[in-house]
């Protein structure tokens, strides 16, 4: 059994996910949008669209049967805290799963759950018959090894028995999801989050946070520290303050948001944790002094060469190229020019590939190359 | 919606458009031609290239105009310096991967990369470039290997568009032979388990060369050994034309399409050093006579004699994409297809007997060449079963951008050669037989026979003009009801066969025509479920979408409208014809006279024009 | 059919069965299968697109798309080892040697006997409680170059 190592009591822990439910059914559909509209709750995957207006959305969709997607496909590295959530209070995520469908008038559901967690699939199959009745039919299906699968559509395409790859957009899920029908795709700390803020309201949940972030957001905090592990932090905790809850004090860097987010260097720690300023996705790795950035380029780069789906030229071929690009440059074979011309590449992905993962992937590479320059050479 | 129209605005113009209509096909509208590479207008969308990128204003990314819905107001730019940028790093990308010479490549001219690769100034290999091939020898033959099959695979040249794959089972194919397996920048084009084409379900339809953007996939050259043959002065060399190629090859050289240059093509293969040049309409014409009459008498004993064992609906077998996709995917139907062979082995036995003996040759000395819109025709000349000559009937089945090739070769600019006619005995082009190389046209070719000879009347009382329209067009597949009221007389050529056609009066004749394997099973499919296509009597089968005139190996591009056009060439050249029903074919009759004086479906025939299949089925080992 | 084929497509018809013959019935059948023979059989892609109307081929597609299915027989315990940022920062490099030593074959093979196929993988969501890896569906957390005999061990005995 895998105990996690928090050092908060973590308000999930309080909530009692069949009560908010039950209370959650006897108000009107209209009722429940509004109230997590109010509660100002966004998305807790990394793109933070608005959890209420995700939901009103769906809830206007005529086509039926509408489909409610809870997207268990954690693998953005440096992440685990779903992994918590799902092993400790997979009550809270059903239990969401149901207020949403309650309000959207979706009548079926799916929870998309990592081959990787396989482990704890018996336990959540077992919680899961409480949450499933005539009404609401919820059942979960398993990925098998791509994180590419946790992009919206691709985990889609990939229930629907296809190759993972992501689907252009427009139509979004909403208006054509799964089976072209409209679904609401959620992260799981999302519908978490709804089930506790049916329990106490969309004004505990917006006291705290920043003018543009608000409430609660979980965080996998990881690397060079004395504390990893999940911890439950307000919207617009800075840097600093995070890693000296963690232990990570005299970090050179942290990586904000997981392979695909940002790299934020130490003369930047002040930076707060909000969607207005460092993506507060849930992933945060502490990078010690002793660490070589040209080494977590390569990593992470390596990482997404593996994950990319092949589909769009601008990421199944520059990722190589920038994972080449970093080899030159840990042995001092890059030129001024090949590295402009890098560069360029760079924002071609991140403007004109299909999806976040080729959009995002040179994201750490641009970062290392301006704020870490004092870390290679260039071939003269 | 109340209004479903958008006006958007594109490089500071307006345009008006349909709501839901692609930003690709707005800006078209206006004139304004965006770059694509996976884009086909026969294919369903992908988005995956990237090259056709445009901004939208308030967008941070950039979107994919051939996928992008309009669905409001947006205004785009379809160029700018980030575009360009990020279009030439595309093409840099492929580029730094896509190993071998334009000199040496058969899409030399011809190739959409080449062509991009020239719009957007590339001037160097900025990421780049691959400087040998990356094959990995395996003992056994894989996808891709050098191998003898009418489709040739190079995935040095691919570039991952997956053009083939959406051709190959999509809107217009359903043969299921190429897929995309792996991920990231180890995805590459597969058939099942990689093996060679020649061990799975490929029928040789060619639609994935005729849409690859690049010289990846290709037909196999067979000009070399048409040339061998040609400069032999042993060898006497017969080529026979089809309708098709006869309207495509216009365009290998810079024709307009929709041209037909049938004569000037007769003068130039005379200057190749063709021997003799035939007509393939004739044996078209042929084809008529023996699937009309085999389908007269399936149609007398199921109707009179009550014969439970005749297989209805009898199925057209001139397409050899088509009967080899029967072969796999519906070979518990090989019955109901017809079992007179295609127009071109047709032509090919003949040739190497009755032609032969009436010129005194000697068949071995004889080459005999199809030329044809059809990559499959050259698995078909190399079917085993196709010797009934006692040699083999058709030695070569040549494309029509083959034989564009061999005539630049040749320094012979087509279009300028004059013209001249066909050879004897086997008589010039007729109306029936041009027909045979558009989707419905082997039909309405039958039907035209079929209701002359038992009616007692002419067609053009029913049809005007004798053009059966309703089995003419694109559509995928198509119905006809012919209700038979009046009977004549039954004419000397079938006497011995039917005692009169009372027993056709009062019967409604019910046909079906199907393009593209999709198509075809959708009407396999209906029929297995007893519905209505199982209570059609004759159905046309062809496996490429538009019939032969979209061939596998007719030239590159295709489109719908390309098609089209093809298609009014066809026709056009049908309506200027003297002759327009194949029974009425004077080199006909008199090969019937002459030599197989046993009549159609004779003993003679059987032997000579009649083929057997094999029921080869779907599991691959 | 030999036996083995036979078996095969029973378990298909079985599988067909309980989660439907439609596409989207398609992962939870193949990872079924992939517990039961450690691999997709080439059988088994064909009967699969047979009951489902598609073909060999797009079954193939999304087999090889997908790391935990393989078309080449794997050993009956896949080690999968995580190979991203947080779990090499905990010294995976040393935990990966000795695995390699004591199952005497490298990263990407499987062992003489069957038994075990080494792999890298991408994150576990272990990242807390490096160096992690999967066996099979167990995770393995924290794991010390010096438990890997006993670990190893444990699954010698196992008769699967």
């Amino acid at each position: 059994m895998i105990k996690a190592i928090n050092f908060n009591n973590l308000t999930f822990a309080a909530i009692n996910a069949a009560e908010a439910l039950k209370s959650a059914l006897a108000k009107p559909a209209s009722q429940i949008i509004t109230e997590i509209s109010d509660s100002k709750l966004r998305g807790c995957g990394g793109a933070g669209f608005p959890a209420g207006l995700k939901l009103s959305l769906l809830s206007k969709e005529t086509n039926t049967p509408k489909y409610i997607i809870c997207n268990a496909d954690e693998g953005e590295p440096g992440t685990f805290k779903d992994r918590e959530i799902l092993t400790n209070y997979p009550d809270l995520v059903f239990a969401g799963m149901a207020i949403a469908a309650h309000a959207t008038g979706a009548t079926k559901g799916i929870l998309y759950l990592r081959a990787e967690y396989n482990y704890m699939r018996e336990h959540l199959e077992n919680v899961i018959t409480q949450y499933r009745n005539k009404d609401f039919d919820l059942i979960i299906r398993l990925g098998a090894g791509a994180y590419v699968c946790g992009e919206e559509t691709s985990l889609i395409e990939s229930l629907e028995g296809l190759r993972g790859e992501p689907r252009n957009r427009p139509p979004f899920p909403i208006q054509q999801g799964f089976l072209n029908q409209p679904t609401g795709v959620n992260n799981v700390e999302t519908f978490a989050w709804i089930t506790s803020i049916i329990s106490k309201g969309a004004k505990w949940f917006n006291a705290v946070g920043t003018e543009k972030s608000f409430g609660y957001k979980l965080f996998s905090i990881s690397g060079d520290c004395a504390k990893p592990g999940v911890y439950e932090l307000p919207m617009g905790t800075t840097l600093a303050e995070m890693l000296k809850i963690a232990g990570g004090e005299g970090a050179k860097a942290v990586q904000v948001g997981g392979a695909s987010g940002q790299l934020i260097n130490a003369a930047n720690f002040n930076r707060k944790l909000a969607f207005e300023d460092a993506p507060p996705s849930g992933s945060i790795m502490v990078f010690g002094a002793k660490r070589k950035m040209l080494d977590i380029a390569e990593n992470f780069l390596d990482f997404f060469y593996d994950e990319s789906c092949g589909q769009c030229t601008p990421c199944r071929k520059g990722n190589p190229k920038l994972l080449e690009g970093i080899k030159l440059l840990k042995e001092g074979k890059c030129s001024k020019e090949y590295l402009e011309q890098l560069i360029d590449l760079c924002e071609t992905m991140q403007t004109a590939s299909k999806c976040a993962l080729g959009q995002s992937s040179p994201n750490a590479f641009l970062t290392i190359i301006k704020d870490f320059s004092e870390e290679y050479a260039l071939k003269q | 919606m109340s209004n479903n129209e958008i006006t958007l605005t594109i490089d500071d113009q307006k345009v008006t458009v349909p709501y839901g209509t692609t930003i690709l096909k707005a800006a078209e509208k206006l004139g304004i031609k965006i770059p694509t590479l996976c884009f086909h207008e026969d294919l369903c969308i992908s988005g995956a290239c990237r090259m056709c990128v445009v901004e939208i204003e308030g967008f941070r990314t950039l979107q994919a105009s051939c996928a992008y819905p309009i669905t409001a107001p947006i205004v785009v730019r379809t160029s700018s310096p980030k575009i360009t940028r990020a279009r030439k790093n595309i093409l840099g990308l492929i580029l730094s991967d896509h190993y071998g010479d334009c000199y040496t490549c058969k899409k030399n001219m011809n190739c959409e990369l080449q062509t991009l690769s020239k719009d957007y100034g590339i001037d160097a290999f900025c990421f780049g470039r691959k400087s040998k091939p990356e094959k990995e020898t395996s003992k056994e033959l894989k996808f891709g290997d050098n191998i003898d099959w009418p489709i040739q695979y190079d995935p040095e040249k691919c570039i991952l568009c997956e053009r083939c794959v959406r051709a190959c089972t999509g809107y217009y194919m359903d043969n299921g032979v190429l897929g995309v397996s792996e991920r990231s920048n180890n995805s590459k084009i597969s058939t099942f388990k990689d093996f060679p084409l020649s061990r799975v379900n490929c029928i040789n339809c060619g639609q994935c060369v005729t849409h690859c953007p690049t010289g990846a996939l290709t037909e196999r050259d067979d000009r070399a050994v048409v040339w061998k043959a040609l400069t032999d002065p042993t060898k006497h060399v017969v080529i026979q034309t089809a309708p098709a190629p006869r309207a495509g090859i216009g365009e290998c050289f810079g024709v307009e399409p929709g041209h037909s240059f049938t004569f000037e093509m007769n003068t130039a293969l005379r200057c190749c050093g063709f021997d003799k040049v035939f007509d393939t309409n004739f044996s078209a014409d042929l084809t008529i006579m023996e699937e009309g009459t085999e389908l007269l008498i399936r149609l007398y004993k199921a109707l009179v004699e009550k014969d439970a064992s005749i297989k209805l609906p009898q199925f057209t077998s001139c397409s050899p994409g088509w009967v080899k996709y029967l072969e796999h995917f519906y070979p518990e139907f090989l019955d109901c297809a017809s079992t007179a062979k295609s127009p071109q082995q047709m032509f090919g036995a003949i040739i190497k007997t009755y032609y032969a003996k009436l010129n005194n040759i000697d068949p071995k000395n004889i080459v005999s060449v199809a030329l044809m819109p059809c990559t499959a025709k050259k698995f078909e000349c190399d079917r085993p079963e196709m010797r009934a000559s006692g040699f083999k009937d058709v030695d070569y089945g040549i494309t029509t951008r083959e034989m564009a090739q061999m005539f630049t070769e040749a320094g012979i600019d087509l279009p300028k050669m004059p013209k001249s006619d066909f050879d004897n005995p086997f008589g010039s082009a007729t109306g029936s037989g041009v027909i045979f190389g558009a989707t419905g046209g082997v039909m309405e070719s039958a039907l035209r026979t079929v209701i002359d000879l038992v009616t007692g009347e002419k067609v053009e009382d029913l049809y005007a003009n004798a053009d059966i329209i309703p089995v003419r067009g694109f559509e995928g597949v198509r119905y006809a009801e012919i209700p038979i009221t009046k009977v004549g007389p039954v004419p000397a050529i079938l006497k011995h066969l039917v005692p009169d056609w009372n027993w056709l009066k009062g019967v409604t004749l019910k046909v079906a025509v199907a393009h593209g394997t999709a198509n075809a099973r959708k009407v396999m499919e209906d029929i297995k479920a007893g519905g209505k296509f199982s209570e059609c009597h004759f159905v046309e089968f062809m496996a490429c979408p538009g019939g032969c005139l979209g061939g596998g190996g007719q030239p590159i591009p295709t489109s719908p409208q390309i098609r089209a056009k093809r298609a009014k060439a066809i026709y056009a050249d049908d309506k200027g014809l003297k002759v327009r029903k194949s029974y009425e074919n004077p080199a006909v009759l008199e090969i019937y006279e002459k030599f197989l004086t046993d009549g159609p479906c004779g003993h003679l025939s059987h032997k000579l024009l009649h083929t057997k299949y094999v029921a080869r089925g779907k599991y691959i080992k | 059919m030999p036996a083995e084929l036979e078996q095969i497509s029973i378990d298909i018809k079985q599988l067909i069965a309980t989660y439907g013959k439609e596409r989207n019935a398609l992962m939870p059948i193949l990872h079924e299968l992939e517990k039961k023979y450690h691999q997709i059989p080439d059988h088994a892609m064909q009967v699969i697109a047979d009951m489902m109307g598609i073909h060999a081929v797009e079954v193939q597609d999304v087999v090889t798309f997908f790391h935990f299915y393989n078309m080449e027989q794997k050993g009956t315990f896949i080690i999968r080892m995580c190979k991203d940022m947080p779990c090499q920062m905990q010294e995976a490099k040393k935990l990966a040697d000795q695995l390699e030593q004591k199952l005497g074959i490298k990263f990407g093979e499987t062992t003489a006997d069957g038994k075990f196929t080494l792999e890298w993988t991408s994150c576990i969501g272990m990242c807390d409680q490096g160096p992690a890896m999967l066996i099979n569906e167990q995770p393995y957390t924290k794991v010390k170059p010096e438990e890997v005999s006993n670990i190893l061990e444990k699954y010698r005995k196992e008769n699967k």
